[in-house]
Protein backbone atom coordinates (compact mmCIF):
# COMPACT_ATOMS: atom_id res chain seq x y z
CA UNK A 1 0.00 0.00 0.00
CA UNK A 2 1.50 3.29 -1.17
CA UNK A 3 1.40 6.47 1.29
CA UNK A 4 -0.61 7.67 -0.97
CA UNK A 5 -3.22 5.48 -1.17
CA UNK A 6 -2.87 4.88 2.63
CA UNK A 7 -3.92 8.75 3.17
CA UNK A 8 -6.85 8.38 0.51
CA UNK A 9 -8.13 5.33 3.00
CA UNK A 10 -7.51 7.80 6.41
CA UNK A 11 -9.22 10.58 4.55
CA UNK A 12 -11.77 8.31 3.59
CA UNK A 13 -12.58 6.97 7.58
CA UNK A 14 -12.49 10.15 8.52
CA UNK A 15 -15.09 11.19 6.18
CA UNK A 16 -17.05 8.31 7.42
CA UNK A 17 -16.27 8.72 11.36
CA UNK A 18 -17.01 12.43 11.24
CA UNK A 19 -20.41 14.16 8.69
CA UNK A 20 -19.38 17.25 7.27
CA UNK A 21 -20.12 20.23 9.60
CA UNK A 22 -24.38 20.46 10.29
CA UNK A 23 -24.94 22.04 7.04
CA UNK A 24 -26.54 19.78 4.80
CA UNK A 25 -27.29 19.74 1.37
CA UNK A 26 -31.15 21.13 1.00
CA UNK A 27 -31.26 22.19 -2.84
CA UNK A 28 -33.19 20.72 -5.40
CA UNK A 29 -37.09 20.46 -6.84
CA UNK A 30 -39.35 19.67 -4.25
CA UNK A 31 -42.99 19.06 -4.72
CA UNK A 32 -45.50 20.32 -2.19
CA UNK A 33 -47.54 17.75 -0.15
CA UNK A 34 -50.55 19.67 -0.22
CA UNK A 35 -52.49 16.47 2.30
CA UNK A 36 -53.78 19.51 5.02
CA UNK A 37 -55.18 22.95 4.58
CA UNK A 38 -55.38 21.65 0.74
CA UNK A 39 -58.42 24.40 -0.14
CA UNK A 40 -56.04 26.73 1.29
CA UNK A 41 -52.98 26.09 -1.07
CA UNK A 42 -55.25 24.90 -3.93
CA UNK A 43 -58.58 26.46 -5.50
CA UNK A 44 -58.00 28.99 -2.29
CA UNK A 45 -59.46 29.88 1.19
CA UNK A 46 -63.16 30.20 1.51
CA UNK A 47 -63.67 34.03 1.47
CA UNK A 48 -65.26 34.52 5.19
CA UNK A 49 -62.58 31.76 6.83
CA UNK A 50 -60.49 33.28 8.89
CA UNK A 51 -60.53 30.78 11.56
CA UNK A 52 -57.45 30.00 13.67
CA UNK A 53 -55.55 33.72 12.72
CA UNK A 54 -55.02 35.71 15.67
CA UNK A 55 -56.28 38.43 14.78
CA UNK A 56 -56.41 42.03 16.38
CA UNK A 57 -59.22 44.16 15.65
CA UNK A 58 -57.53 46.27 13.17
CA UNK A 59 -56.10 42.71 11.21
CA UNK A 60 -60.04 41.70 11.30
CA UNK A 61 -61.40 44.75 9.99
CA UNK A 62 -59.00 45.31 7.34
CA UNK A 63 -59.77 41.49 5.91
CA UNK A 64 -63.56 42.26 6.49
CA UNK A 65 -63.25 45.16 4.03
CA UNK A 66 -61.71 42.63 1.35
CA UNK A 67 -63.25 42.07 -1.93
CA UNK A 68 -61.79 39.90 -4.05
CA UNK A 69 -61.87 41.87 -7.08
CA UNK A 70 -58.94 44.21 -5.56
CA UNK A 71 -56.32 42.21 -7.43
CA UNK A 72 -57.30 43.40 -10.68
CA UNK A 73 -55.89 46.78 -8.77
CA UNK A 74 -53.04 47.96 -11.18
CA UNK A 75 -51.60 49.06 -7.25
CA UNK A 76 -52.50 45.77 -5.54
CA UNK A 77 -52.20 43.34 -8.30
CA UNK A 78 -49.03 42.07 -6.58
CA UNK A 79 -49.61 42.85 -2.94
CA UNK A 80 -50.41 39.56 -2.06
CA UNK A 81 -46.81 37.85 -2.79
CA UNK A 82 -44.62 38.61 0.33
CA UNK A 83 -42.62 35.75 1.19
CA UNK A 84 -45.33 34.12 3.35
CA UNK A 85 -46.81 33.11 -0.37
CA UNK A 86 -44.48 30.61 -0.01
CA UNK A 87 -46.08 29.27 2.83
CA UNK A 88 -49.51 29.04 1.60
CA UNK A 89 -49.68 29.15 -2.00
CA UNK A 90 -49.89 26.03 -4.44
CA UNK A 91 -46.77 25.12 -5.49
CA UNK A 92 -43.50 23.28 -4.83
CA UNK A 93 -40.25 24.55 -4.20
CA UNK A 94 -36.54 25.12 -6.21
CA UNK A 95 -33.70 25.97 -3.62
CA UNK A 96 -30.12 25.97 -4.60
CA UNK A 97 -26.84 27.95 -2.96
CA UNK A 98 -25.13 30.00 -4.21
CA UNK A 99 -21.40 29.83 -3.81
CA UNK A 100 -18.44 32.31 -3.47
CA UNK A 101 -16.00 31.59 -6.16
CA UNK A 102 -12.59 32.27 -3.90
CA UNK A 103 -13.42 30.37 -1.37
CA UNK A 104 -16.37 27.95 -2.29
CA UNK A 105 -18.14 29.09 0.22
CA UNK A 106 -22.51 29.14 0.64
CA UNK A 107 -23.11 32.61 0.69
CA UNK A 108 -26.35 32.08 0.07
CA UNK A 109 -29.47 29.65 -0.69
CA UNK A 110 -32.16 30.66 -3.02
CA UNK A 111 -35.48 29.61 -3.01
CA UNK A 112 -36.43 30.29 -6.45
CA UNK A 113 -39.17 32.33 -7.48
CA UNK A 114 -42.73 30.54 -8.39
CA UNK A 115 -45.89 32.51 -10.00
CA UNK A 116 -46.38 36.03 -8.48
CA UNK A 117 -43.51 35.44 -5.45
CA UNK A 118 -40.20 37.06 -5.55
CA UNK A 119 -37.45 34.56 -5.04
CA UNK A 120 -35.99 34.61 -1.33
CA UNK A 121 -32.66 34.58 -1.37
CA UNK A 122 -31.37 33.83 2.18
CA UNK A 123 -28.04 35.18 3.06
CA UNK A 124 -25.60 33.43 4.74
CA UNK A 125 -22.50 35.70 4.91
CA UNK A 126 -23.39 37.41 8.33
CA UNK A 127 -24.37 40.73 6.48
CA UNK A 128 -26.94 42.32 8.49
CA UNK A 129 -30.27 43.10 7.56
CA UNK A 130 -31.14 46.48 6.35
CA UNK A 131 -31.73 49.84 8.49
CA UNK A 132 -35.68 50.02 9.62
CA UNK A 133 -36.08 53.16 7.31
CA UNK A 134 -34.48 51.39 4.40
CA UNK A 135 -37.17 50.53 1.35
CA UNK A 136 -39.03 47.63 1.71
CA UNK A 137 -39.40 45.19 -1.15
CA UNK A 138 -41.78 42.86 -2.59
CA UNK A 139 -39.07 39.77 -2.18
CA UNK A 140 -38.01 41.48 1.62
CA UNK A 141 -34.46 41.02 3.22
CA UNK A 142 -34.01 37.61 4.66
CA UNK A 143 -30.68 36.29 6.16
CA UNK A 144 -30.07 32.30 7.32
CA UNK A 145 -28.21 30.33 10.41
CA UNK A 146 -27.77 26.38 10.81
CA UNK A 147 -28.44 25.27 14.14
CA UNK A 148 -27.13 21.79 13.49
CA UNK A 149 -28.85 20.48 10.53
CA UNK A 150 -31.96 22.90 10.59
CA UNK A 151 -31.76 25.84 8.46
CA UNK A 152 -33.30 29.08 9.82
CA UNK A 153 -34.23 32.03 7.95
CA UNK A 154 -35.34 35.75 8.96
CA UNK A 155 -36.91 38.00 6.57
CA UNK A 156 -38.05 41.35 7.08
CA UNK A 157 -38.68 44.29 4.86
CA UNK A 158 -41.35 43.20 3.05
CA UNK A 159 -44.13 45.23 1.93
CA UNK A 160 -47.44 44.56 2.66
CA UNK A 161 -48.85 40.92 1.41
CA UNK A 162 -51.38 38.09 2.34
CA UNK A 163 -51.35 36.05 4.96
CA UNK A 164 -54.33 33.97 3.32
CA UNK A 165 -55.79 34.17 0.02
CA UNK A 166 -58.87 35.88 1.24
CA UNK A 167 -58.01 39.13 2.41
CA UNK A 168 -56.23 38.35 5.71
CA UNK A 169 -53.01 40.10 5.27
CA UNK A 170 -49.77 40.91 6.19
CA UNK A 171 -48.42 44.59 6.93
CA UNK A 172 -45.42 45.97 6.22
CA UNK A 173 -43.94 45.51 9.47
CA UNK A 174 -44.34 42.05 9.17
CA UNK A 175 -41.43 38.90 9.52
CA UNK A 176 -41.12 35.98 8.90
CA UNK A 177 -38.92 33.32 10.64
CA UNK A 178 -39.03 29.93 8.47
CA UNK A 179 -37.29 26.61 9.68
CA UNK A 180 -36.12 24.43 6.71
CA UNK A 181 -35.97 20.90 8.48
CA UNK A 182 -34.87 17.59 6.39
CA UNK A 183 -35.60 14.12 7.36
CA UNK A 184 -34.30 12.01 4.29
CA UNK A 185 -36.30 12.54 1.68
CA UNK A 186 -38.71 14.69 3.60
CA UNK A 187 -38.58 18.63 3.94
CA UNK A 188 -40.54 20.58 6.37
CA UNK A 189 -40.53 24.27 6.58
CA UNK A 190 -42.09 25.19 9.89
CA UNK A 191 -43.09 29.14 10.33
CA UNK A 192 -43.53 31.82 12.01
CA UNK A 193 -45.28 35.09 10.87
CA UNK A 194 -45.06 37.80 13.47
CA UNK A 195 -47.05 41.43 12.83
CA UNK A 196 -47.27 43.78 14.92
CA UNK A 197 -50.00 45.65 13.07
CA UNK A 198 -52.88 42.82 12.34
CA UNK A 199 -51.66 40.25 15.21
CA UNK A 200 -51.94 39.80 19.08
CA UNK A 201 -49.76 36.30 18.72
CA UNK A 202 -47.46 35.10 16.29
CA UNK A 203 -49.05 32.78 13.50
CA UNK A 204 -47.03 29.36 12.80
CA UNK A 205 -48.27 27.12 10.31
CA UNK A 206 -45.97 24.26 8.62
CA UNK A 207 -45.92 22.37 5.43
CA UNK A 208 -44.31 19.28 3.87
CA UNK A 209 -42.49 18.20 0.59
CA UNK A 210 -41.26 15.74 -0.96
CA UNK A 211 -38.16 15.03 -3.44
CA UNK A 212 -39.85 16.50 -7.36
CA UNK A 213 -39.32 13.47 -9.78
CA UNK A 214 -39.33 15.89 -12.70
CA UNK A 215 -37.00 19.30 -12.60
CA UNK A 216 -39.09 22.24 -11.45
CA UNK A 217 -37.44 25.25 -12.85
CA UNK A 218 -38.25 28.56 -10.81
CA UNK A 219 -40.78 30.96 -12.76
CA UNK A 220 -40.12 34.09 -13.54
CA UNK A 221 -41.01 36.91 -13.44
CA UNK A 222 -42.31 37.65 -10.77
CA UNK A 223 -45.40 39.33 -10.48
CA UNK A 224 -45.58 42.86 -12.68
CA UNK A 225 -48.08 45.69 -12.58
CA UNK A 226 -50.37 45.95 -14.98
CA UNK A 227 -53.78 47.18 -15.98
CA UNK A 228 -56.11 44.78 -15.22
CA UNK A 229 -59.25 46.62 -16.30
CA UNK A 230 -60.83 47.90 -12.69
CA UNK A 231 -61.46 51.89 -13.15
CA UNK A 232 -58.76 54.37 -11.94
CA UNK A 233 -59.87 55.73 -8.89
CA UNK A 234 -61.82 52.22 -7.78
CA UNK A 235 -61.48 50.22 -4.44
CA UNK A 236 -63.44 47.23 -4.45
CA UNK A 237 -64.54 46.97 -0.87
CA UNK A 238 -66.66 45.76 1.25
CA UNK A 239 -67.86 48.84 4.07
CA UNK A 240 -67.88 47.85 7.86
CA UNK A 241 -70.52 45.34 8.45
CA UNK A 242 -72.11 44.67 4.61
CA UNK A 243 -69.14 41.95 3.91
CA UNK A 244 -71.97 39.42 2.44
CA UNK A 245 -69.95 35.94 2.59
CA UNK A 246 -70.20 35.98 6.06
CA UNK A 247 -72.43 33.24 6.85
CA UNK A 248 -70.09 30.93 4.16
CA UNK A 249 -68.60 28.64 6.26
CA UNK A 250 -71.90 28.52 8.79
CA UNK A 251 -73.39 27.09 5.28
CA UNK A 252 -71.09 24.59 4.37
CA UNK A 253 -69.65 23.88 7.14
CA UNK A 254 -71.67 24.81 10.53
CA UNK A 255 -69.34 26.77 11.81
CA UNK A 256 -70.58 28.95 14.02
CA UNK A 257 -69.86 33.12 12.61
CA UNK A 258 -67.72 33.76 15.64
CA UNK A 259 -65.33 31.75 14.72
CA UNK A 260 -64.82 32.65 11.02
CA UNK A 261 -63.73 36.02 12.63
CA UNK A 262 -60.65 34.77 13.97
CA UNK A 263 -58.58 35.61 16.84
CA UNK A 264 -55.70 34.29 18.97
CA UNK A 265 -58.40 31.93 21.38
CA UNK A 266 -59.63 30.52 18.11
CA UNK A 267 -56.22 28.72 17.73
CA UNK A 268 -56.49 27.04 20.97
CA UNK A 269 -58.18 23.48 21.94
CA UNK A 270 -60.41 25.33 24.65
CA UNK A 271 -62.00 27.03 22.00
CA UNK A 272 -63.95 24.06 20.98
CA UNK A 273 -66.00 23.99 24.40
CA UNK A 274 -67.04 27.67 23.37
CA UNK A 275 -68.68 26.59 20.35
CA UNK A 276 -69.59 22.72 20.85
CA UNK A 277 -73.28 23.97 21.85
CA UNK A 278 -73.11 26.16 18.21
CA UNK A 279 -72.15 23.69 16.07
CA UNK A 280 -74.77 21.85 14.11
CA UNK A 281 -72.82 19.63 11.36
CA UNK A 282 -74.09 19.50 8.11
CA UNK A 283 -75.76 16.51 6.28
CA UNK A 284 -73.83 16.47 3.73
CA UNK A 285 -70.15 18.14 2.40
CA UNK A 286 -71.58 19.91 -0.74
CA UNK A 287 -68.44 21.79 -1.92
CA UNK A 288 -64.43 21.42 -2.75
CA UNK A 289 -64.75 17.69 -0.65
CA UNK A 290 -61.96 15.76 -1.75
CA UNK A 291 -62.09 12.31 -2.60
CA UNK A 292 -60.44 10.10 -4.64
CA UNK A 293 -61.08 12.21 -7.93
CA UNK A 294 -59.80 15.07 -6.40
CA UNK A 295 -57.73 15.87 -3.03
CA UNK B 1 13.58 4.70 -0.62
CA UNK B 2 13.09 1.02 -1.25
CA UNK B 3 9.75 -0.50 -2.61
CA UNK B 4 9.62 -2.49 1.13
CA UNK B 5 10.47 0.40 3.20
CA UNK B 6 8.27 2.42 1.61
CA UNK B 7 5.26 0.17 2.17
CA UNK B 8 6.30 -0.22 6.00
CA UNK B 9 6.24 3.28 6.63
CA UNK B 10 2.83 3.32 4.93
CA UNK B 11 1.38 0.46 7.13
CA UNK B 12 2.66 2.69 9.70
CA UNK B 13 1.47 6.00 8.84
CA UNK B 14 -1.80 4.10 8.33
CA UNK B 15 -1.67 2.42 11.89
CA UNK B 16 -1.06 5.57 13.54
CA UNK B 17 -3.74 7.29 11.59
CA UNK B 18 -6.23 4.35 12.16
CA UNK B 19 -5.81 4.93 15.73
CA UNK B 20 -5.81 8.94 16.14
CA UNK B 21 -8.92 8.20 13.64
CA UNK B 22 -10.77 5.49 16.34
CA UNK B 23 -9.82 7.77 19.18
CA UNK B 24 -11.63 10.93 17.88
CA UNK B 25 -14.40 8.67 16.57
CA UNK B 26 -15.31 7.53 19.31
CA UNK B 27 -17.34 10.25 21.26
CA UNK B 28 -19.05 10.42 18.67
CA UNK B 29 -20.08 6.66 18.61
CA UNK B 30 -20.29 6.58 21.83
CA UNK B 31 -22.80 9.62 21.75
CA UNK B 32 -24.90 8.18 18.95
CA UNK B 33 -24.91 3.90 19.62
CA UNK B 34 -24.75 4.58 23.63
CA UNK B 35 -21.53 2.66 23.96
CA UNK B 36 -19.47 4.00 27.47
CA UNK B 37 -17.82 2.84 30.41
CA UNK B 38 -20.51 1.04 32.68
CA UNK B 39 -22.32 -0.31 30.10
CA UNK B 40 -24.37 1.85 27.26
CA UNK B 41 -25.53 5.20 28.29
CA UNK B 42 -29.59 5.20 28.20
CA UNK B 43 -31.73 6.95 25.66
CA UNK B 44 -33.07 9.03 28.40
CA UNK B 45 -29.43 9.90 28.99
CA UNK B 46 -28.38 10.29 25.38
CA UNK B 47 -31.62 12.53 24.51
CA UNK B 48 -30.04 15.54 22.68
CA UNK B 49 -34.02 17.28 22.94
CA UNK B 50 -36.13 17.65 26.06
CA UNK B 51 -39.91 16.88 25.01
CA UNK B 52 -40.63 16.71 28.50
CA UNK B 53 -43.53 18.72 29.66
CA UNK B 54 -46.43 19.80 28.81
CA UNK B 55 -47.75 21.31 25.01
CA UNK B 56 -50.58 22.66 23.50
CA UNK B 57 -51.70 22.37 19.91
CA UNK B 58 -51.68 24.93 17.65
CA UNK B 59 -54.80 25.03 15.66
CA UNK B 60 -54.59 26.96 12.34
CA UNK B 61 -54.13 24.61 9.52
CA UNK B 62 -57.12 22.12 8.73
CA UNK B 63 -59.29 24.18 10.86
CA UNK B 64 -62.42 22.63 9.67
CA UNK B 65 -61.48 19.30 10.26
CA UNK B 66 -60.15 19.37 13.65
CA UNK B 67 -61.84 22.12 15.79
CA UNK B 68 -65.04 20.88 14.78
CA UNK B 69 -66.29 17.65 13.36
CA UNK B 70 -65.90 17.62 9.23
CA UNK B 71 -69.10 17.57 7.37
CA UNK B 72 -70.11 14.21 5.95
CA UNK B 73 -68.20 13.64 2.42
CA UNK B 74 -65.31 16.15 3.42
CA UNK B 75 -62.66 14.48 2.59
CA UNK B 76 -60.23 17.42 0.89
CA UNK B 77 -56.58 16.63 1.09
CA UNK B 78 -56.83 13.11 2.11
CA UNK B 79 -55.29 10.82 -0.80
CA UNK B 80 -57.79 7.98 -0.59
CA UNK B 81 -58.64 4.76 -2.37
CA UNK B 82 -61.75 4.46 -4.17
CA UNK B 83 -61.99 1.10 -0.87
CA UNK B 84 -61.46 4.18 1.34
CA UNK B 85 -64.57 6.23 0.09
CA UNK B 86 -66.59 3.61 -0.36
CA UNK B 87 -65.56 3.05 3.92
CA UNK B 88 -65.91 6.71 4.19
CA UNK B 89 -69.03 7.53 2.89
CA UNK B 90 -70.63 4.92 5.08
CA UNK B 91 -69.52 6.39 8.34
CA UNK B 92 -72.00 6.20 11.43
CA UNK B 93 -71.06 7.66 14.32
CA UNK B 94 -74.41 5.85 15.94
CA UNK B 95 -72.54 2.63 14.94
CA UNK B 96 -69.19 3.27 16.51
CA UNK B 97 -71.19 4.44 19.74
CA UNK B 98 -73.19 1.16 20.00
CA UNK B 99 -70.09 -1.09 19.62
CA UNK B 100 -68.52 1.29 21.85
CA UNK B 101 -65.98 2.35 19.66
CA UNK B 102 -65.43 5.77 20.45
CA UNK B 103 -61.77 6.21 19.66
CA UNK B 104 -61.42 4.94 16.35
CA UNK B 105 -60.39 8.82 15.22
CA UNK B 106 -57.79 8.83 18.07
CA UNK B 107 -55.52 6.33 16.80
CA UNK B 108 -51.84 6.61 16.60
CA UNK B 109 -52.31 7.85 12.63
CA UNK B 110 -54.59 10.85 13.82
CA UNK B 111 -53.77 11.75 17.24
CA UNK B 112 -51.50 14.28 16.96
CA UNK B 113 -54.56 16.11 14.82
CA UNK B 114 -56.76 16.12 17.41
CA UNK B 115 -56.90 19.53 19.75
CA UNK B 116 -55.32 18.88 22.74
CA UNK B 117 -52.47 19.28 25.53
CA UNK B 118 -49.67 17.10 25.35
CA UNK B 119 -47.91 15.55 27.97
CA UNK B 120 -44.36 13.84 27.33
CA UNK B 121 -42.62 11.51 30.34
CA UNK B 122 -40.01 8.65 31.01
CA UNK B 123 -41.53 5.58 31.63
CA UNK B 124 -38.42 4.55 32.30
CA UNK B 125 -35.03 4.77 30.96
CA UNK B 126 -35.70 3.34 27.06
CA UNK B 127 -39.46 4.32 27.50
CA UNK B 128 -40.44 7.76 26.46
CA UNK B 129 -44.60 8.72 27.42
CA UNK B 130 -47.20 10.76 25.24
CA UNK B 131 -50.46 11.30 27.38
CA UNK B 132 -52.86 13.44 25.58
CA UNK B 133 -55.90 15.28 27.19
CA UNK B 134 -58.34 14.40 24.69
CA UNK B 135 -59.26 11.24 24.76
CA UNK B 136 -56.83 10.83 27.27
CA UNK B 137 -54.91 8.38 25.11
CA UNK B 138 -51.14 7.35 26.04
CA UNK B 139 -48.55 6.25 23.58
CA UNK B 140 -45.33 4.59 24.74
CA UNK B 141 -42.22 5.13 22.67
CA UNK B 142 -39.73 2.16 22.81
CA UNK B 143 -35.97 2.44 22.40
CA UNK B 144 -33.61 0.17 21.55
CA UNK B 145 -33.83 -3.82 21.17
CA UNK B 146 -37.36 -3.41 22.28
CA UNK B 147 -39.77 -6.44 21.37
CA UNK B 148 -43.07 -5.88 20.48
CA UNK B 149 -45.56 -7.96 22.40
CA UNK B 150 -47.81 -10.55 20.80
CA UNK B 151 -51.84 -9.91 20.96
CA UNK B 152 -54.52 -7.90 18.63
CA UNK B 153 -53.63 -4.64 17.07
CA UNK B 154 -53.79 -1.66 18.95
CA UNK B 155 -55.10 1.94 18.47
CA UNK B 156 -51.54 3.23 19.61
CA UNK B 157 -49.87 0.53 18.22
CA UNK B 158 -45.97 -0.81 18.56
CA UNK B 159 -43.54 2.39 18.58
CA UNK B 160 -40.25 1.77 18.29
CA UNK B 161 -38.23 4.92 18.74
CA UNK B 162 -34.64 6.22 17.99
CA UNK B 163 -32.89 9.58 18.04
CA UNK B 164 -31.63 11.35 15.35
CA UNK B 165 -28.84 13.20 16.93
CA UNK B 166 -27.37 16.22 14.77
CA UNK B 167 -23.34 15.59 15.60
CA UNK B 168 -21.29 19.20 14.90
CA UNK B 169 -18.41 17.51 13.15
CA UNK B 170 -14.46 17.48 13.16
CA UNK B 171 -13.71 20.89 13.83
CA UNK B 172 -16.83 21.80 14.56
CA UNK B 173 -17.80 23.71 18.17
CA UNK B 174 -18.37 22.13 21.34
CA UNK B 175 -21.66 21.36 22.24
CA UNK B 176 -23.13 24.83 23.36
CA UNK B 177 -25.85 23.83 26.25
CA UNK B 178 -27.96 26.95 25.43
CA UNK B 179 -27.93 26.45 21.93
CA UNK B 180 -31.58 26.52 20.44
CA UNK B 181 -32.97 22.85 20.59
CA UNK B 182 -32.99 22.66 16.77
CA UNK B 183 -29.30 22.22 16.49
CA UNK B 184 -28.98 18.96 18.98
CA UNK B 185 -31.44 16.59 16.85
CA UNK B 186 -34.60 15.07 16.70
CA UNK B 187 -36.62 11.75 17.69
CA UNK B 188 -38.07 9.29 15.06
CA UNK B 189 -40.63 7.10 15.78
CA UNK B 190 -42.23 4.26 13.68
CA UNK B 191 -45.30 2.84 14.84
CA UNK B 192 -47.08 -0.52 13.86
CA UNK B 193 -49.53 -3.22 14.74
CA UNK B 194 -52.50 -0.35 14.59
CA UNK B 195 -55.73 -1.22 15.03
CA UNK B 196 -58.28 -0.19 12.02
CA UNK B 197 -59.35 3.45 12.91
CA UNK B 198 -60.18 6.75 11.24
CA UNK B 199 -57.64 9.45 10.43
CA UNK B 200 -60.71 12.24 10.47
CA UNK B 201 -63.11 11.94 12.67
CA UNK B 202 -65.75 11.75 9.55
CA UNK B 203 -64.32 8.42 9.02
CA UNK B 204 -61.92 8.13 6.30
CA UNK B 205 -60.34 5.32 7.32
CA UNK B 206 -57.01 3.84 7.91
CA UNK B 207 -56.52 -0.29 7.82
CA UNK B 208 -54.47 -2.28 10.23
CA UNK B 209 -52.06 -2.47 7.68
CA UNK B 210 -51.27 1.34 7.72
CA UNK B 211 -47.88 2.04 9.35
CA UNK B 212 -46.97 5.25 10.70
CA UNK B 213 -43.40 7.28 10.90
CA UNK B 214 -43.11 10.35 12.52
CA UNK B 215 -40.21 12.90 13.66
CA UNK B 216 -40.33 15.26 16.65
CA UNK B 217 -38.49 18.52 16.11
CA UNK B 218 -38.38 20.78 18.56
CA UNK B 219 -37.74 24.87 17.62
CA UNK B 220 -36.74 27.89 19.77
CA UNK B 221 -38.43 30.95 17.53
CA UNK B 222 -37.29 34.99 18.26
CA UNK B 223 -39.82 35.41 20.72
CA UNK B 224 -38.62 32.99 23.05
CA UNK B 225 -41.24 30.27 22.30
CA UNK B 226 -41.09 26.61 22.37
CA UNK B 227 -42.49 24.81 19.49
CA UNK B 228 -42.74 21.40 18.53
CA UNK B 229 -43.38 19.97 14.94
CA UNK B 230 -44.24 16.73 14.22
CA UNK B 231 -43.92 15.40 10.87
CA UNK B 232 -46.44 12.44 10.13
CA UNK B 233 -46.21 10.00 7.19
CA UNK B 234 -48.88 7.65 6.77
CA UNK B 235 -48.92 4.74 4.83
CA UNK B 236 -51.60 2.18 4.30
CA UNK B 237 -51.65 0.07 1.01
CA UNK B 238 -55.18 -0.48 1.51
CA UNK B 239 -56.85 3.07 2.06
CA UNK B 240 -54.09 5.39 0.66
CA UNK B 241 -52.87 6.25 -2.71
CA UNK B 242 -49.81 7.49 -1.39
CA UNK B 243 -48.42 8.57 1.76
CA UNK B 244 -50.44 10.65 3.81
CA UNK B 245 -48.25 13.37 4.70
CA UNK B 246 -49.40 16.22 7.43
CA UNK B 247 -46.88 18.42 10.42
CA UNK B 248 -48.56 19.15 13.41
CA UNK B 249 -47.55 21.58 15.66
CA UNK B 250 -47.19 22.38 19.52
CA UNK B 251 -46.39 25.32 21.99
CA UNK B 252 -44.29 24.25 25.05
CA UNK B 253 -46.25 25.03 28.33
CA UNK B 254 -44.94 26.35 31.44
CA UNK B 255 -46.98 24.10 33.37
CA UNK B 256 -50.04 21.86 33.18
CA UNK B 257 -52.73 24.92 32.38
CA UNK B 258 -55.39 23.87 30.08
CA UNK B 259 -55.06 20.38 30.96
CA UNK B 260 -58.51 18.69 30.48
CA UNK B 261 -58.50 15.39 30.42
CA UNK B 262 -61.85 14.11 28.83
CA UNK B 263 -63.35 10.89 26.86
CA UNK B 264 -63.38 9.69 23.72
CA UNK B 265 -66.38 10.89 20.90
CA UNK B 266 -67.45 9.93 18.10
CA UNK B 267 -69.21 12.81 17.14
CA UNK B 268 -67.21 15.69 18.87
Amino acid sequence: MTRKRVSLHAAMILCLSFPALAQIDLSGSWASKNHEDALERGAGPNPDDFAGIPFNESGRAKALSYMQSQISMPERICAFYSQWHMMVGTFGIKIWNETDRLTGKTIAWVVGEWEDRAPMVIWMDGRPHPSKNAPHSQEGFTTGTWDGNVLTSYTTHMLTGYLRRNGAMTSDQATITIHFIKHGDLLTLAAQLDDPIYLTEPYYITRSYVPSPTLMNALAPSCIVGDEGVPVGSVPHFLPGKNSFLDEMTKLYGIPAEAELGGAETMYPAYRDKIKDKFAMPAKCSRNCGGPAGQ
Amino acid sequence: MPPEERISMGYRFANIFGVLTAAMALPLVLQAQGGGRGGPPSAKAVAPIDLTGYWVSIVDEDWRFRMVTPTPGDYQGVPMTAASKKVADGWDPAKDEASGDLCKSYGAPAILRVPEHLHFSWQDDATMRLDTDAGTQTRLFHFGAWKAPTGPPTLQGDSLASWEITSAGRGGPAPNPDAPPQGKGSLKVVTSHLKAGYLRKNGVPYSENAELTEYYDMLKERNGDVMLVVTIVTTDPQYLREPFIISSHFKKQADNAGWKPTPCSARW
